[in-house]
């Protein structure tokens, strides 16, 4: 497979590529670019950031788990390349040794690119966006003290030159002749009546978005993966659409953009979706990965399914639409044809009713112990309609169909919310694992229906809210 | 001078460039090959065959080894003798290394490590304590016992008592850079090893046995390490040994790495601990007697299990002067991975014991804790002595100057040639029994001071009001404030282990090239023994080239380890510096017809009498003048003397103290909470750099919170971890971090002669973590009567558990 990209403003022009040769591997072991580490090799960790730069502006990414075919037509910047041309220090390099913001170093290049981002996109929420950054020896907070110190400093000719160097030499088209080849068994179909053949004619094919999942089947699982789609040149898929009456989430919509959309319709869906993971596995996830995956603690599907969410599907030139929840048929098994493949998922617009809880271990980037989604309706003192929905309660996601029975059409009141907790027995039967026991999800996701009707009572901070 | 100055780390501008070479991103020769170790899938058991044909017969495999391949010794221990690089014919954990896949690439070299087909006689492993202890499976003949007084009867004539238990769970190291290894194979069946190690000397002598060479023909270099926390003291063996072998067969350059998974699948880590005990105390709290029985799982071999056991015990008093005391101590073999160092080497576990007695004995009389804890401290010194702090007040981090402090070089003895600036001991032995339950005499006790202020700079009083008050008013919101406080015993226990060795050498230009035995793993310790070497040659730190431990230039070398790097290494160089200096001095002396005294080093110049000339013209007028400028340094720890049998002696030469409040909200349907705030006051000593012992208050605490709350590792019933990757172990990530978070230094002087009367700081402040255990604790006890004997780590669900085990509704 040919790809080409710019890597520190230089262009890269690379033929016959293995498909799920990975970026991180590349640039250290091709183009001796040692400074961009391994730290986990499954994108929990940060070591490994690089900054992607494509038409929707610039965002860091974990090189790990990226795949050479995805930096198609981007430009890529290693910690190499975010000090100047001449050495200059960058002012988050600056400020991280003036305010020593480094011990062992081994964490650092990838902070200082996750850095460099934010002080580039004016994002001044540290916490966020350092949360896909481990670092063991500082305490993060002299990282922190330096981001902030940095925030003032204007941003560098030099960060902003790929978005100008993309334009001009137009990558992309001048790497789309042979883009669209099968060369060792990978596609990267341009839309998506293109992807519709190509799966239809290759059903057996492993489709990869974001790779945030995929690509630990590689760096984990040493898994050769056969024929490959990238879906990334398929920009037509990923558009999300607020309507009047229905918001329309393209499957490659990455998370962020899902973040950006949800925030002002359903503020406590943005929030769920920014401790949804990093900030680098949220530029890369897409919404109908995580959907099309099935897993059972994927977030997205509960909070979706709350909001009497339609998932579209299409293979070919047919496509046929059903209610989310419908798709997980069991553990490990979806509701997917072959050759089939997740377009779009849909809601109604909706007054904004729901609420999400995530648990977890740690707050930040942590896959949920329990994620329960609730959306209850009020009318004349009431409950009118109850769409519960839960992750980690059972082997696929799924509605609290007994709990939402015992709602509807009683007066929402603290009697209520009492008889219907006992529902959430019939409902689920969950299990006991690493991230936490039987018995605590199901009390947790009882205390949650109540945890709701005392917030929407007014109720008192919530933990995070709570300052010092 | 140099000394003392908030220098930023050796390194930093390295680091923030992607410059810094860590072991993995050393340029290798053509035709390097890479490695991966087959692990064992089951945890217990006899192999009863293992066919490797498809492993040998993957892409891009050079060679498949198994025991029975190795030239010579088969051991990766540290200490018994019972770690073969490669199972013989038990298996006795699992991850366990059974055969080595030698191949082309790190890619190839994974690939084909999963493809041996091993048959095993399977055994139900002993994974618990109760396993353990049920089986006999243990460490040593039988229990450890240390005693001072008897602690029976004077619990049982007691006013009040109280007995309880506390598991404690261990801790992944998660350095950042995982273990790795780079043999080059040299002419005359020489090897030169890169390593990401704690202990080049142990490297060094593994390899040569495996060798089957002298110590001689085998070299090892260390730069730096992506962080090591003990994880990197015993644990690189076996890599570095593979890495040799293969090279030896092979003839071609052999790096390894562990992927993630299988460096926590393979590696140990933190003991995890159970320990019961039973106090007696009277009215006000003032204890008499206690008695703890301690259990360790050590894991399969043996490793450093009883060093750290015995510093558990060595910090069960913590900061209290327990009249009777007894402690019991099972060091417990177990299929799981081999236990090994881990900042504190055992001794947080110890102190979580006695402060969990503090909390529990608080929280009976009804008592403010941090009024108990004072009631039970040890004496304060003596007048006299040199532990006022230097500064007025605890400074914040960043306040610090830049620059160099004044010093009047009319005065200043330590700059001149010849002359010994040396203290007199100060230290003032202390009798009274003011001892501790090993019968060392705690000379030096600077948690009064400390106490005093850090109550004070924190506002504990009116925090822990306003925490009640909010607690009164109900709620699913609950707040907690505790304080805890840190004696850390610095030495390492295995006396001989304290001493170390430097080489300096002056160029006729007037650089200096540093080395001594000490390793970089991020705590900034080259910058630190290079502010000493400068401030005795009186240069800038930059005029000194820090280079790679080096087992050709310093031998016999400790592991950096035990906090000990910069007080050991510190004072090697010193005496190193000194040799060459004083050689300067004596020669420009006589040049200039006065006396070495005379001659002062200076702000980058030399001064003899009149004379005044830059350092490197004196380098190259003692070069000319055929003077050696070239030494070598050595220091040994002076009056350590310790029987770890009986449990009797002086196994430190001092303590360090630092002190921690912090508070917590808890949600009480979930568990979840978060730390809002920490205060710390710290006892780093005379600060050789106070910006870099503040990096290592911070990150311990944070590292210590984090140990003891997300930081969960869960094995399954066959003996499997499953928490083998950061997406299910879960270290403090950015916003874990104490919201508002006040670390200062104490900043006062070690009473014993350190180096620049300095304190070590490299494990003490994990310690302080325990105070987030403890506010946790607090803010559960709000929600019924009864005490919540949480556990640790105490993730969201043991939290969420002990405030259903009060009693409380959700």
């Amino acid at each position: 497979m040919d790809v080409r990209f710019l890597l520190n403003g230089e262009t890269v022009e690379l033929t016959g590529v293995p498909p799920t040769r990975t970026l991180l591997d590349w640039l250290r072991e091709e183009r001796g670019l040692t400074g961009t580490k391994e730290g986990c090799n499954e994108g929990d960790c940060g070591a490994c950031t690089v900054m992607v730069t494509d038409a929707g502006g610039a965002r860091p990414l974990n090189a790990c788990i990226l795949f050479l075919p995805q930096l198609h037509g981007c430009a890529v910047r290693t910690v190499e390349g975010i000090a100047g041309p001449d050495g200059t220090l960058h002012p988050v390099q600056q400020a991280m040794v003036d305010h020593h913001g480094s011990q062992c170093g081994f964490c650092t290049p990838g902070f200082v690119v996750s850095m460099a981002v934010a002080h580039l996109n004016g994002d001044t929420d540290a916490d966020t966006a350092l949360a896909g950054n481990l670092c063991r020896c500082t305490g993060y907070a002299p990282i922190v003290r330096a981001a902030r110190a940095a925030e003032a400093q204007p941003v560098p000719d030099w960060m902003r030159a790929d978005g100008a160097l993309l334009a001009s030499r137009t990558v992309r088209q001048v790497g789309e002749g042979a883009a669209g080849g099968p060369i060792r068994d990978a596609y990267r179909p341009q839309d998506g009546d293109e992807l519709a053949a190509l799966y239809a004619a290759h059903p057996d094919a492993t489709l990869v978005a974001g790779a945030t999942d995929v690509g630990l089947w590689v760096t984990k699982g040493l898994r050769d993966l056969g024929t490959v789609i990238f879906l990334n040149g398929c920009s037509d898929l990923g558009a999300i659409e607020i309507g009047e009456d229905r918001v329309r989430i393209g499957a490659m919509a990455d998370m962020n953009a899902m973040r950006a959309a949800m925030t002002p319709l359903h503020p406590s869906y943005g929030e769920m979706i920014r401790r949804f993971a990093s900030v680098q596995v949220r530029a890369a996830a897409t919404v109908g990965g995580n959907i099309a995956n099935g897993s059972p603690i994927g977030d997205n599907p509960p909070a979706l399914i709350a909001l009497g969410a339609t998932l579209h599907l299409r293979r070919g030139d047919s496509r046929r639409e059903m209610p989310l929840e419908a798709f997980f048929l069991e553990y490990g098994r979806q509701d997917r044809g072959a050759g089939e493949f997740v377009e779009a998922v849909s809601f109604p617009r909706q007054p904004d009713r729901l609420k999400c809880y995530k648990l977890s271990k740690r707050f930040d980037q942590d896959i949920s112990a329990v994620c329960g989604c609730f959306n209850i309706t009020l009318a004349g003192g009431e409950v009118s309609a109850a769409r519960i929905a839960f992750g980690g309660m059972a082997g696929t996601p799924r509605r609290a169909g007994t709990v939402e029975a015992a709602l509807i059409g009683r007066p929402w009141s603290a009697e209520t919310i009492a008889a219907a907790q006992a529902g959430f027995d019939a409902d689920f039967t969950p299990m006991d694992d690493m991230r936490a026991s039987a018995v605590y999800r199901l009390e947790t996701a009882r205390s949650m229906l109540a945890r709701y009707f005392a917030e929407d009572g007014g109720g008192g901070p919530t933990l995070l809210e709570v300052r010092p | 001078m140099s000394v003392s100055r908030a220098l930023p780390h050796d390194a930093a501008r390295l680091h923030v460039t992607g410059a810094a070479r860590y072991v993995d991103d050393i340029p290798v020769p053509a035709g390097c090959l890479h490695l991966a170790f087959g692990l064992s899938t089951i945890a217990r058991g006899a192999i009863r065959s293992m066919n490797l044909d498809e492993a040998r017969g993957a892409p891009g495999v050079v060679a498949v080894l198994s025991a029975a391949d190795l030239p010579f010794a088969n051991d990766v221990s540290p200490s018994a003798h019972d770690e073969p690089l490669l199972a013989t014919d038990r298996v006795h954990y699992l991850g366990q290394q059974l055969f080595l896949v030698v191949a082309e690439s790190h890619l190839a070299a994974r690939r084909a490590a999963r493809l041996g087909r091993v048959e095993y006689d399977e055994e139900d492993p002993v994974l618990t304590i109760e396993q353990a202890l049920a089986a006999g499976a243990r460490f040593e003949e039988g229990p450890r016992i240390y005693e001072k007084g008897d602690a029976r009867a004077a619990i049982a004539a007691a006013a009040r008592t109280i007995e309880g238990t506390i598991e404690i769970g261990g801790q992944e190291h998660f350095y950042l850079e995982g273990q790795a290894a780079l043999a080059l194979p040299q002419e005359g069946g020489d090897m030169v090893v890169h390593s990401s190690t704690q202990h080049p000397t142990e490297i060094q002598h593994k390899v040569a046995e495996a060798l089957g060479v002298p110590m001689h023909g085998v070299r090892v270099e260390t730069r730096r390490m992506g962080g090591g926390f003990g994880g990197k003291e015993s644990q690189g063996n076996a890599l570095a040994v593979a890495c040799a072998v293969a090279a030896r067969l092979t003839g071609r350059a052999c790096k390894m790495r562990y992927d993630r998974d299988d460096d926590m699948i393979v590696t140990g880590k933190r003991h995890d601990f159970r320990i019961a005990y039973r106090a007696g105390f009277d009215a006000d709290g003032r204890i008499g007697g206690v008695e703890f029985v301690q259990y360790a799982r050590c894991g399969w071999s043996q490793d450093l299990s009883l060093p750290v056991a015995d510093r558990a015990m060595l910090h069960a008093d913590n900061a209290y002067l327990l009249p009777a005391c007894r402690i019991e101590s099972h060091r417990l073999r177990t299929n799981t991975q081999s236990a090994t160092a881990f900042r504190g080497f055992g001794g947080p576990q110890g102190m979580l014991g006695i402060e969990r007695v503090m909390d529990h004995i608080a929280h009976e009389l009804g008592l403010d804790p941090v009024e108990l804890r004072r009631r039970n401290y040890y004496r304060a010194p003596g007048a006299g002595g040199l532990s006022a702090p230097r500064a007025a007040a605890p400074r914040p981090p960043e306040s610090f100057p830049g620059k160099m402090k004044h010093v009047d070089p009319a005065t200043d003895l330590t700059s001149r040639g010849a002359v010994s600036d040396l203290a007199p001991d100060r230290a003032r032995a202390e009798g009274g029994g003011n001892t501790t339950p090993y019968g060392q005499a705690v000379n030096d006790f600077e948690l009064h001071g400390i106490t005093d202020v850090l109550m004070r700079t924190s506002d504990y009083d009116n925090r822990c009001r306003a925490v009640g008050e909010w607690n009164a008013r109900g709620g699913p919101i609950r707040r907690g404030i505790a304080f805890s406080p840190v004696k850390f015993g610095i030495s390492f226990t295995l006396t001989h282990l304290n001493q170390a060795g430097a080489l300096v050498h002056v160029y006729q230009d007037g650089s200096v090239h540093l080395n001594h035995g000490g390793t970089e793993m991020g705590q900034g310790l080259f910058q630190k023994v290079a502010q000493v070497a400068a401030s005795r040659f009186g240069i800038e730190p930059g005029a000194v080239k820090i280079t790679a431990t080096d087992t050709a230039k310093v031998p016999n070398t400790s592991a950096t380890a035990a906090s000990s790097g910069s007080d050991l290494n510190g004072m090697a160089v010193k005496a190193a510096c000194d040799t060459i200096r004083g050689r300067m001095a004596e020669f420009l002396a006589e040049l200039h017809q006065t006396v070495a005294a005379e001659v002062r080093f200076h702000d980058g110049r030399v001064r003899v009498g009149s004379h005044d000339m830059s350092f490197a013209e004196a380098a190259e007028a003692a070069y000319l003048g055929r003077v050696s400028l070239s030494a070598t340094g050595y220091y040994r720890t002076p009056k350590l003397a310790w029987d770890r049998i009986r449990g009797v002696g002086r196994p430190f030469y001092y303590f360090a103290y630092g002190a921690a409040v912090s508070e917590v909200a808890v949600d009480i349907r979930s568990g979840e909470y978060r730390i809002l705030r920490a205060d710390i006051l710290h006892d780093a000593g005379a600060s050789l750099n106070p910006a870099l012992d503040i990096g290592q208050i911070e990150g311990g605490y944070v590292q210590g919170a984090g140990w003891l709350t997300t930081e969960e590792l869960v094995w399954d019933g066959k003996g499997r971890l499953r928490t083998q990757a950061p997406s299910t172990y879960k270290i403090p990530a950015c916003a874990d971090r104490p919201e508002v978070f006040n670390v200062a230094l104490w900043d006062g002087a070690n009473r014993e002669d350190t180096i620049y009367r300095s304190k070590a700081v490299g494990e003490p402040p994990l310690m302080l973590g325990i105070s987030a255990f403890l506010a946790l604790s607090h803010a559960i006890a709000s929600c019924g009567a009864r005490y919540p004997a949480l556990d640790a780590p105490a993730t969201p669900e043991a939290v969420w558990a002990a405030v259903r085990r009060l009693g409380h509704g959700i």
